[in-house]
């Protein structure tokens, strides 16, 4: 009786703990000579984020909080917190990015801008004027993310409303669907002008297809390319269980970025990339049986990682205050998994590829760890942080935004 | 009736009660255990192993009114899968598909698993209400 007071009296502590957590400046782990503080905290779930040239940030919120769902945050006292919040735009979403002197922010079906006057800030924070509308939302994948190019077009993510695009969604033994009717309107990128009014998918291009759905993506300026993240399809075993068992349905297919020029294929829903046989394997919805290879005219990416660690972030990083060797190379945000299942959930990191000219010249590592608090993530809700979005600061620093409790880090190099 | 005979009747009654629910408590300890390899084989993948799905995706299983409420809507939920439903306040992307392939056991096994684990407590499912519901009746 008394062992079981003195363990019930240790998981309330662990409770209480667990409840005031507070993120502390040194609890992500990284390589030598780097530092993270918390710039903003508590903010609700935070999806992209973007800084302009003054070192203002804003975050786009999964959910409205108090009917707002962007958040400006200003660290006017240069101590590297933000000490001054203001909010707007009464839609939730993803995107968000800044281009020039305009902001620009998605919802789930539309992009919208904003000015920004010489100080950083929104002239028409109340009336953006709507570039993008009617995109696709059925629920599953439909965050719209966006990044811009350098000749005034924006991209944005259309995610597949389905795993696998079988004839019934996520159905042990449900075929294919030949051709995939959902690659039409969404399971690829789309190009609009960025400073046209009310576009619709009519006014759009279909800049790449067979991507199932893209959260990271940005434009790379070395080699003036879009380069996307592709969160892979889910649960091999659990709807082909004579073909796959849970280990190699843990493991596959790879999570895989791609170098994507107008018109490309990345093979969606037809095929997956196996890491292991390094080659692009035919879905078992379209007659697979883990070893045929598929998807001729579609690409192969230019970097893969371990299943099912959903990147949800992605950045060139192009600033000075890094050393040389992470100058315009990659930064990925991998949110972390919850199709692992029986094996430990992965990712909840951010990882770093480096590159040479606008291509990958080496393999990639883990440069920040430690989000979810605990190496041993059994299922995603034990994790205290997730890491979502990238930016990069007007001085070099990298910010991370977390979308489960709404976490600001910004890192920078001390050398120390 | 002497007062002697009310307690004899009484005590009677309440042995009687008391060896029903032993052998209903037995009975539900023995379906949560056919339950649990359902679960894992079934449910785990996206309903987690602690039963605390994916946030945003996925519900959790945890102490909400769909586990804990009528057992005719989440008999249904496994029969006819869901989509797009508000659970206590929260919505989830991924839709669920039927699982109409398990039979009335299975779906009763793992409902009565469900109701009774992730520091759930509620009556079991029994595989005739099961077959019930999947003649819509």
């Amino acid at each position: 009786m008394k062992k079981q007071w003195i363990i019930l009296l240790g998981l309330a502590t662990a409770v209480l703990l667990a409840f005031n957590y507070t993120p502390k400046e040194g609890d992500l782990k990284l390589p030598t000579g780097f530092k993270a503080k918390v710039f903003a905290e508590n903010l609700g779930g935070v999806r992209h984020l973007a800084i302009t040239p003054q070192g203002n940030v804003y975050v786009k919120l999964a959910k409205l909080n108090n009917g707002s769902g962007i958040v400006l945050l200003q660290d006017l006292n240069k101590d590297g917190k933000a000490e001054k919040r203001s909010s707007f735009g009464n839609y939730p979403g993803t995107g968000m990015f800044v281009k020039e002197n305009y902001l620009y922010a998605s919802s789930d079906e539309e992009i919208f801008r904003y000015e920004l006057d010489a100080h950083g800030i929104v002239t028409n924070a109340s009336q953006p004027q709507r570039i993008v509308t009617g995109l696709i939302n059925r629920k599953q994948h439909a965050s719209k993310s966006i990044v811009l190019d350098n000749g005034g077009n924006v991209y944005v993510n259309i995610g597949a409303y389905s795993n696998a695009c079988q004839e019934k969604d996520r159905t042990n033994g449900s075929k294919g669907m030949s051709p995939c009717p959902i690659l039409d309107s969404a399971a690829g990128i789309w190009q609009f002008n960025a400073s046209k009014l009310n576009q619709t998918y009519a006014d759009g291009k279909r800049y790449a297809t067979g991507l199932r759905n893209v959260v990271g993506l940005d434009w790379n300026k070395e080699n003036n390319q879009l380069f996307v993240m592709q969160h892979g399809r889910d649960q091999l075993f659990q709807l082909y269980p004579e073909l796959y068992d849970a280990k190699q349905s843990a493991e596959l297919p790879a999570e895989t970025m791609y170098a994507v020029k107008q018109g490309d294929d990345c093979g969606w829903p037809y095929v997956y990339y196996d890491p292991f046989q390094k080659k692009k394997i035919l879905a078992p919805e379209y007659g697979g049986d883990g070893k045929k290879e598929g998807g001729e005219k579609a690409i192969d990416p230019v970097v893969f990682f371990p299943g099912h660690m959903a990147p949800n972030g992605l950045l060139f990083y192009t600033g000075t205050i890094f050393p040389e060797r992470y100058r315009n190379g990659a930064f990925i945000a991998f949110h972390g998994s919850w199709n692992r299942a029986h094996e430990k959930q992965k990712g909840y990191f951010v990882a770093f590829v480096p590159f040479k000219n606008g291509r990958p010249s080496g393999g990639w590592e883990i440069f920040a760890d430690n989000f979810a608090g605990t190496d041993d993530i059994q299922s995603p809700a034990q994790a205290l942080h997730r890491p979502c979005g990238l930016a990069q600061g007007p001085d070099g620093a990298l910010y991370v935004s977390d979308d489960v409790k709404g976490t600001i880090y910004k890192i920078t190099y001390t050398g120390k | 009736m002497t007062i002697y005979k009310t307690i004899t009747v009484a005590a009677a009654f309440c042995l009687v009660s008391l060896m029903l629910s032993g052998q209903n408590r037995t009975e539900l300890q023995a379906s949560v255990g056919r339950g649990k390899i359902v679960y894992e084989q079934t449910c785990l993948a996206c309903h987690q192993i602690d039963g605390s799905g994916v946030p945003n995706l996925t519900p959790p299983l945890i102490k909400t009114s769909f586990v804990l409420g009528d057992k005719g809507r989440l008999i249904d939920i496994v029969l006819k899968g869901l989509k797009g439903v508000e659970i206590d306040g929260e919505s989830f992307d991924n839709p669920m598909p039927s699982f109409a392939s398990l039979n009335d056991k299975q779906v009763a096994d793992v409902l009565t698993y469900i109701r009774n684990s992730f520091s759930n407590k509620a009556s079991g499912v029994r595989a005739e209400e099961v077959g019930r519901a999947r003649k819509g009746k």
